[in-house]
């Protein structure tokens, strides 16, 4: 039978290294996976793998069960993830604001819509159209990237990713909200674009 | 023409506006907003194709994210993952 995180925690803490090995198999799939969606350089996503299995080692003997293991840990990672982003060299300008993705209402009117979901899976999740939603993904501030992830990616709740990020649950939403906006605009622009250019592919062949 | 008729769709709109549903979006996804809201947010969509198209492809937006990336731990990651941490870990 599997041992409880809780019980792995306290058999680390008394000087248990198996104890230890067992929860980073535990949960390595899904901090590296995590990392991957924060920082999409896989060699930048095992580097934050490995920082932060060693602050959870060294961290192990302050942490005290107030909130569950596998949160505390996540908390951990996405801050690892989040120190990463800030410390690449990246201008500030690559981050674009939030606003161009909200439909732009002039006079009280939604601009034209393209709906682009009855398409094909595989049109949809094409390598391509993954590699573009990773790109999206990557343009988002790292602080709704972050929300976007756990909450939407990761399955977490309003009030997991809150304790996760250390913010309200009001701010869990309002960001999330904002996050899917800008994406469901990017995502938009991409499948409009490839839509126009199947239009004139398939003109030309007739 | 078209664009005439999408246009007039839009103004036609009774009760709640586009700008007001669009802040309501993701309680409504997530099966969080009042009620009434939703009855008024399904009422809008009936009348407003545009928005109608906005929330399916928000909703499916959030959806293919899900499967974006979901990399499996590459066998090589893991080991020296392991390998680092048996190494570091000693005397922390």
């Amino acid at each position: 039978m599997d041992l409880s995180d809780q019980v792995l925690v306290d058999k680390v803490k008394n000087g248990d290294y198996q104890a230890f090995e067992s929860l980073v198999t535990r949960y390595e799939s899904k901090v590296y996976r995590l990392s991957i969606r924060m920082l999409r350089s896989p060699q930048d996503a095992e580097d934050a793998l490995q920082e932060t299995f060693i602050q959870v080692y060294r961290g192990l003997s302050g942490f005290e069960g107030r909130s569950a293991f596998s949160t505390w840990l996540f908390r951990l990672a996405t801050n690892v993830c989040l120190m990463k982003i800030r410390h690449r060299a990246t201008e500030p300008s690559r981050l674009l604001p939030l606003e161009d993705y909200l439909p732009r209402q002039e006079q009280g009117e939604i601009p034209q819509m393209v709906d682009w979901t009855d398409r094909p899976e595989e049109a949809l999740l094409s390598k391509e159209s993954r590699e573009k939603m990773m790109e999206a993904l990557e343009k988002l501030p790292p602080e709704y990237r972050a929300v976007f992830v756990l909450r939407d990616m990761e399955g977490f709740s309003n009030a997991e990713t809150g304790e996760a990020l250390g913010i309200s649950v009001a701010a869990v939403k309002s960001r999330l909200h904002r996050a899917r906006l800008a994406l469901r605009g990017m995502l938009s622009d991409y499948f409009e674009r490839r839509g126009e250019i199947r239009v004139r592919e398939s003109s030309l062949e007739a | 023409m078209e664009k005439d008729e999408k246009t007039t769709q839009v103004f036609a709109c009774k009760g709640m506006k586009c700008k007001e549903m669009l802040e309501k979006l993701s309680e409504y996804i997530d099966g969080e907003l009042d009620p009434k809201l939703c009855e008024d947010l399904e009422k809008h969509m009936a009348d407003c194709n545009p928005c109608l198209i906005f929330v399916n492809t928000l909703k499916k937006t959030i959806s293919l994210f899900k499967y974006a990336s979901s990399e499996p731990l590459p066998k090589e990651v893991h080991l020296r993952l392991h390998d680092y941490l048996k190494k570091n870990c000693q005397g922390c």
